[in-house]
C-alpha cells in the first residue's frame, strides 16, 4: 500500500524500513524553533535535565517575536534568558530585534526550511512550513528541550485527510478564505491528530503566501500538520530564497520533491468547489464560526489589525494597500498594520505601501506578534471589537474578555477599516 | 497513585487562552501561572478549588496554542488531574511530557456533575464517583506514552533511554 507524503517524510527521518499510522517514532529533526515565551521554559527544563551541549547549533532557531520589542520587565528578562542561552550555545539562528521577524514568516524567508524537511517548533503555528512540502508541527517547551539534547522528537504517525479544492478563485479571495471555509466545514477539532493535505487545481495555482496562510491555520482545525506537496511554485520560492543566502549554494538541491502515492490511504477525502467562494469571516469566539462576508451586516468595529504569521507577508500588505489607496480609515477605527519581517517592511516602503497606510490614517509598526495574542501593540478594551488577519478569536484573545475578534483576509480587514464595520472590499472599490 | 478531590466541570473546547491568557506568558513560575488559571472563565477559580481537585471536561480540552504554561498553570493552582472526553494534541503531549496526570474518559465526563467527590487510581485507570457511587474506566494510553508517564515526563524518559 502506498504512503502519504507525510508518512514518507516521517519514514525518511527514522532508520525504519516501513511505517504505519498510529505508530510511535523517534524522528530526527532538521530544524527546531522556539520564541520568547516558549523558549524560556524549554531552556529551564533543559538546564534542569543537565544540558551540556546542543545537538546541532545550526538546527535551532530562537526568535523573540511575541512580546518584543520588550513589552515589560518580565518580558525583557525572558528575552535576556533566550539571548544569553543563544550566545552560550552559539545558536546560529538567533535573531535579535532588528533582524527579528514573526518566526513563521522569517524562517521560510531565510531559506531555513526545505521541502521534505521535518520541523518542530514550540509554537502551535509551526504547521505553517507545511506549505513548503515539509512535515512541520507544533510541540511543547519540554519537547523542545528534548530536541536540544537529542536532536529527536517523539511523534505518533498521523493519518491524513485529503482536502481537494477545485475552481478558480474570485477576486479578493485567497488562502485565508480557503482555510476558514475548511475549518467551518470540519470544526475546530475536525482534523484532530491528523495531517491535512491540501491539493487540487485551486492549490496548484495558489501563490506561496496563500499556501503559508492555509497551512498556518491547520492547528485551528486541530490538525497535527498541514501540507502542500512541493511543485513548481514551491521550487521557484525555494530558489529565490536560497539565492539570497550567501554560502547556501546548492540549498535548492537539498529539496526533496515528495508526493503522496496514488494508492495512499486517507482517513477522509473532502472536496470543495471554491469557484463561488466569497471572502470568509470568522465571528466570535471560534475560528469555525464562519460566514461569507456579504451575510455580515452592521457589525461595527473599533480596530483593524493587518499582520501576523497568517497574513503579514508582502502580498497581504499589497492587497490591503490596494483597498486603502486614496481612502481614509473610518474616524472611529484604529488601523494597525504589522509587516511580518524587516525584509517585508523594507519592501513595503519601497513600493509606497507605508505611505498608503499612514495617509489613510493607519499605523505601520515594527514586526511583532503583538496584538494577535493580546500581548501589546493594540489591545482591546471591554466592549470593543476588532477585525484581524490573525488566526484565533477565542474569548479575550486580543484583550478584555468582554471584547470580540473577527478573523478575515487582508482585503476585508482593509475595507472594514474604511467603512467602520465588517465590509466586502467591493463596497469600497 | 490514588488521587482524590472535587470535580470541576468544564464544557467542550476549553482553549489555552481560557486556561492561561497570553498576557501572563511573560513568566514561567508555576505559582504565578496557577493564580491566573481559568481566569477568563472564572477569575476566582484558583481561590475556589481545593488542592487535589479534578477538572472534568468535554471534547477537545486544551485546544489552541502550544503553550506548555497551560498544564503548568493547572498543576500550579493545585489541580491533581484533568479528565476529558478527549484532548487537543499539543496539550495532550505537553501534559504527558511534564507529568500532569490526564485521563481520557468520555462516560465519566458525561456522568460526573460539578462538585462530585472523585477518587482516581491512575495506574489502573479507574475512576470512582464517590458522590454517585459509580465506577468508570479511562481509555488506556499507548505503551510508549505509559513509559514517559512512568518516567515522570519526557526528560526523565530520555535520561533512562540514553543511547
Amino acid at each position: 500500500m502506498g504512503y502519504t507524503i507525510t508518512q514518507k517524510i516521517l519514514l525518511a527521518h527514522t532508520d525504519k524500513k516501513e511505517i504505519s499510522s498510529g505508530e510511535f517514532i523517534m524522528a530526527d529533526v532538521d530544524l527546531c524553533l522556539g520564541n520568547d515565551i516558549t523558549a524560556p521554559l524549554a531552556i529551564k527544563e533543559a538546564q534542569k535535565a543537565g544540558l551540556k551541549k546542543i545537538f546541532d547549533n545550526k538546527k535551532v532557531a530562537l526568535i523573540p517575536d511575541h512580546f518584543t520589542p520588550n513589552k515589560d520587565v518580565n518580558s525583557a528578562n525572558q528575552c535576556k534568558a533566550v539571548r544569553d542561552f543563544a550566545r552560550k550555545y552559539d545558536i546560529k539562528h538567533y535573531y535579535e530585534v532588528g533582524a527579528m521577524g514573526i518566526e513563521h514568516a522569517l524562517l521560510p524567508e531565510l531559506g531555513l526550511v526545505m521541502p521534505g524537511d521535518l520541523v518542530v517548533g514550540a509554537d502551535s503555528h509551526t504547521c505553517t512550513y507545511g506549505a513548503l512540502g515539509a512535515f512541520s508541527s507544533g510541540v511543547g517547551s519540554t519537547d523542545l528541550a528534548g530536541v536540544f539534547m537529542t536532536g529527536k522528537v517523539w511523534l505518533r504517525v498521523p493519518e491524513s485527510i485529503k482536502f481537494v479544492f477545485k475552481g478558480r478563485l474570485k477576486k479578493w479571495v485567497g488562502g485565508k478564505d480557503l482555510i476558514l471555509h475548511t475549518i467551518a466545514d470540519i470544526g475546530v477539532d475536525g482534523a484532530n491528530y491528523k495531517a491535512m493535505e491540501f491539493c487540487g487545481e485551486t492549490i496548484e495555482n495558489l501563490p506561496m503566501d496563500d499556501r503559508f496562510s492555509m497551512c498556518n491555520m491547520a492547528i485551528e482545525a486541530g490538525g497535527k500538520s498541514g501540507i502542500v506537496a512541493p511543485d513548481n511554485i514551491t521550487m521557484a520560492y525555494v530558489k529565490e530564497v536560497s539565492a539570497q543566502r550567501q554560502k547556501m549554494a546548492g540549498l535548492a538541491a537539498k529539496a526533496k520533491m515528495l508526493s503522496s502515492d496514488k494508492d495512499a490511504k486517507y482517513a477522509a477525502i473532502k472536496e470543495y468547489d471554491v469557484s463561488r467562494l466569497e471572502p470568509q469571516v470568522a465571528l466570535p469566539h471560534l475560528p469555525s464560526n464562519v460566514k461569507p462576508v456579504s451575510q455580515i451586516k452592521n457589525v461595527n468595529i473599533d480596530q483593524a489589525v493587518i499582520g501576523s504569521c497568517t497574513n503579514g507577508r508582502i502580498s497581504d500588505l499589497r492587497i490591503a494597500a490596494s483597498v486603502l489607496k486614496g481612502k481614509k480609515v473610518n474616524s472611529r477605527v484604529r488601523l494597525i498594520v504589522i509587516p511580518a519581517t524587516q525584509k517585508i517592511y523594507l519592501q513595503a516602503s519601497k513600493e509606497g505601501l507605508i505611505d498608503i497606510f499612514v495617509k489613510a490614517g493607519g499605523v505601520f509598526t515594527t514586526p511583532t506578534c503583538g496584538p494577535c495574542l493580546g500581548g501589546h501593540m493594540g489591545i482591546l478594551a471591554e466592549g470593543e471589537r476588532a477585525v484581524a488577519t490573525t488566526n484565533r478569536n477565542f474569548v479575550g484573545r486580543m484583550g478584555h474578555p468582554g471584547s470580540e475578534v473577527c478573523l478575515s483576509n487582508p482585503a476585508v480587514a482593509a475595507a472594514s477599516a474604511i467603512k467602520g464595520r465588517i465590509a466586502h472590499p467591493q463596497e469600497v472599490a | 497513585m490514588i488521587l482524590r478531590g472535587k470535580a470541576w466541570k468544564f464544557k467542550d473546547h476549553v482553549n489555552t487562552d481560557d486556561i492561561i491568557p497570553a498576557k501572563y506568558l511573560n513568566t514561567t513560575d508555576p505559582v504565578e501561572l496557577g493564580r491566573h488559571c481559568m481566569e477568563m472563565i472564572d477569575p476566582d477559580f484558583h481561590k475556589k478549588i481545593g488542592k487535589g481537585d479534578i477538572i472534568v471536561a468535554g471534547n477537545n480540552f486544551g485546544c489552541g496554542s502550544s503553550r506548555e504554561h497551560a498544564p503548568v498553570s493547572i498543576k500550579g493552582c493545585g489541580i491533581s488531574c484533568v479528565m476529558a472526553k478527549n484532548f487537543a494534541r499539543i496539550f495532550f503531549r505537553n501534559s504527558i511530557n511534564t507529568g500532569l496526570p490526564i485521563m481520557e474518559a468520555a462516560r465519566a465526563c458525561d456522568d460526573i456533575d460539578q462538585g462530585d467527590e472523585i477518587e482516581i487510581d491512575l495506574e489502573k485507570g479507574i475512576i470512582k464517583n464517590l458522590t454517585k457511587n459509580k465506577v468508570y474506566k479511562s481509555t488506556p494510553f499507548p505503551k510508549f506514552m505509559e513509559e514517559i508517564v512512568k518516567a515522570g515526563g519526557l526528560l526523565g524518559y530520555l535520561k533512562n533511554h540514553k543511547a
